[in-house]
């Protein structure tokens, strides 16, 4: 039973890691706090729902589609609604609030989209649903490859961001956004592109979550909390740590639910977010407060 | 001092013909009343806190949830202003406790935290209704009608307006301003900003706390799901920024229209209406972004430009 619980728990988080990857990238180089960013999850999820149902596409090749139509969604939402908030607040430095309230309004619009849509019903498909054997214990073979798919795409992203020249700028922009223009970064491009790189993050979490977990079209606030929690517990802008906060919060959660109350999960990832910016603001990998 | 004492005859006249209103109305305009007070209360004492600190607070519904089911538990078993009592008392606590823990944290981690504590407020109610009372939901049978309980929330609204009024002509608001400007020079000033700040949270949290518990009484029944509804926060939230935050008047400015807009949209539109909750958010937040009052002022700068030179002679 725990190494059932163990393993499942290490699974799931490798969804929320994978997740938490992408907010992290949206806020830790483009400085926008993307309060929508579950409802991109939750999109990605009906997109595969209707690929699978619809055209009998399956949820894998699916990606193919999704992804970039995710990029594109986040690309043009930068331009669209955060590139002029991003210019208005170079003077008053309000970029933190405005681009809270304003991806508040985003995350209503697009859920009550979904809502008119798709309807508030819970929502699944069957994919690849039958139990493999791992270390003596059963897990689903849909969560099991949801997993692999999450560690291959964190792994190339990490790659890419650690080992290419493109990658380097974009870190060179987290670091220090003023001097990045000094070497001939395009700082605004730079921040643009890595939001949308964020929603494809998001989008292929959504996708995963879909194989294995029934959503709604309201959904999409619990799973941006969950990404915050994870990428707070992290180190705002830190990679590896919303790896292991992800990996951690999958854990505590799959524990809290079959030992405790499966009511509580939440309850417990609050307690944790609260524990960790008591006892590290910045978090398990984060440099220290100023 | 002149203008003060106008301000506040001009406000008395107002509150009593509120008072009178509701006798000379329909049902239905009491109801629209009834909601309106609540709605402009919350905003104020939102923008009691937020406006001046500018830390954006979405644990609005967390603490109306508490003073409602507050009411649900005790509405039996105490006399019911022992109950107001209890109420307020238990959301002035958790305000402490979550203020200790949270004003440490700047922006975002603060909006997070308040954007969760009311889904684990109402997680733990839940968890504590189905698991040790057995039963989730509850029946309140207080002897209220509409137009007592809109008195109660117009009496607490002119309150909390009068806190505000107050705290922005003491030295308390002046400190606030100076917090919500720059924490450092405020730190440097010899403000004692943690304190100013739990104590202003505290306050605002406790007229929230009264709000849900006055409002109680208009559901018969009653479910963490209801009083716990995060619509409650957003649309608080979105009132006091239209109107302004840093201002007296602002959220009430702000309250009004919303309201009465919301109430026309969920009664016609009621499947599209948080595409257009949405929408306005963004346009608030794109065009007024300080509120519709300063909104006001800026743009008719030419005719207020001339009025401090004037009354400086």
């Amino acid at each position: 039973m725990i190494v059932t619980a163990i393993i499942s728990g290490l699974v799931l988080g490798g969804t929320y890691a994978l997740v938490a990857m992408g907010l992290t990238l949206q806020y830790g180089i483009s400085r926008i706090m993307n309060l929508a960013y579950g409802e991109t999850i939750i999109i990605a999820a009906f997109c595969a729902y209707l690929l699978v149902s619809q055209l009998g596409i399956n949820p894998v090749l699916g990606l193919i589609i999704i992804l970039p139509g995710a990029f594109a969604f986040g690309y043009l939402v930068y331009g669209l609604m955060m590139q002029p908030l991003v210019k208005r607040s170079a003077k008053s430095g309000t970029l933190e609030v405005d681009s809270i309230l304003a991806t508040f309004g985003l995350l209503f619009v697009l859920q009550g989209v979904m809502l008119v849509v798709f309807g508030s019903n819970y929502t699944s498909y069957s994919y690849l649903n039958f139990g493999v054997q791992i270390f003596g214990a059963t897990i689903g073979a849909n969560r099991l490859l949801a997993f692999v798919l999450a560690v291959v795409i964190g792994a190339a992203l990490y790659l890419a961001l650690t080992r290419t020249r493109w990658g380097t700028a974009i870190r060179a922009v987290a670091v220090a956004p003023q001097s990045a223009p000094l070497v001939g970064i395009d700082v605004n491009r730079t921040a643009r592109f890595a939001f949308a790189l964020g929603a494809t993050l998001a989008a292929s979490g959504g996708v995963m979550i879909s194989m294995y977990q029934t959503f709604t079209a309201s959904m999409g606030v619990i799973f941006t909390m969950k990404a915050l929690v994870v990428v707070i517990m992290g180190g705002l802008g830190n990679l590896m740590g919303a790896l292991v906060a992800g990996l951690l919060l999958g854990l505590v959660e799959t524990l809290v639910a079959t030992y405790v109350d499966p009511g509580l999960t939440l309850a417990a990832t609050y307690a944790i977010f609260l524990a960790v910016l008591l006892w590290r603001p910045s978090g398990l990998f984060g440099k220290a407060a100023s | 001092m002149s203008r003060t004492i106008i301000g506040f005859g001009v406000s008395l006249l107002a509150l009593i013909g509120l008072v009178i209103l509701p006798t000379v109305i329909d049902a239905y305009g009491v109801g629209l009343l009834l909601g309106l007070a609540g709605y402009v209360t919350l905003a104020t004492a939102w923008a009691l806190f937020s406006g001046p600190t500018r830390y954006v607070s979405l644990a609005t519904v967390a603490f109306f949830g508490i003073g409602a089911y507050t009411v649900a538990v005790l509405s039996e078993t105490l006399p019911y202003p022992l109950v107001l009592l209890v109420a307020a008392l238990l959301g002035m606590v958790v305000a402490v406790l979550v203020g200790l823990a949270t004003l440490r944290l700047a922006g975002v981690y603060f909006v997070i935290f308040t954007f969760g504590l009311a889904e684990l407020i109402r997680q733990l109610v839940t968890w504590y209704e189905v698991n040790v009372t057995g039963t989730l939901g509850r029946y309140i049978f207080l002897p209220f009608s509409a137009t007592d309980i809109y008195w109660q929330l117009l009496g607490l609204g002119a309150v909390t307006l009068l806190i505000g009024w107050w705290i922005g002509r003491s030295r308390i608001g002046l400190a606030l301003k100076v917090i919500g400007d720059d924490e450092v020079v405020a730190a440097h000033a010899g403000i004692d900003i943690a304190r100013i700040k739990l104590a202003l949270f505290t306050v605002s949290a406790t007229i929230m706390t009264l709000v849900g518990a006055i409002q109680a009484p208009r559901w018969t029944y009653v479910e963490p799901s209801i009083v716990f509804n995060p619509t409650i926060s957003f649309l608080t939230l979105i009132m006091a920024l239209l109107g302004g935050a840093t201002r007296l008047w602002g959220p009430l400015l702000g309250a009004v229209p919303l309201f009465l807009m919301f109430e026309w949209l969920s009664a016609n539109f009621p499947s599209h209406y948080s595409i257009i909750l949405g929408c306005l958010f963004i346009v608030i937040v794109f065009v007024v972004p300080r509120g519709v009052l300063a909104f006001i002022e800026e743009h008719s700068g030419r005719f207020r430009n001339r009025k401090p030179e004037e009354s400086a002679k």
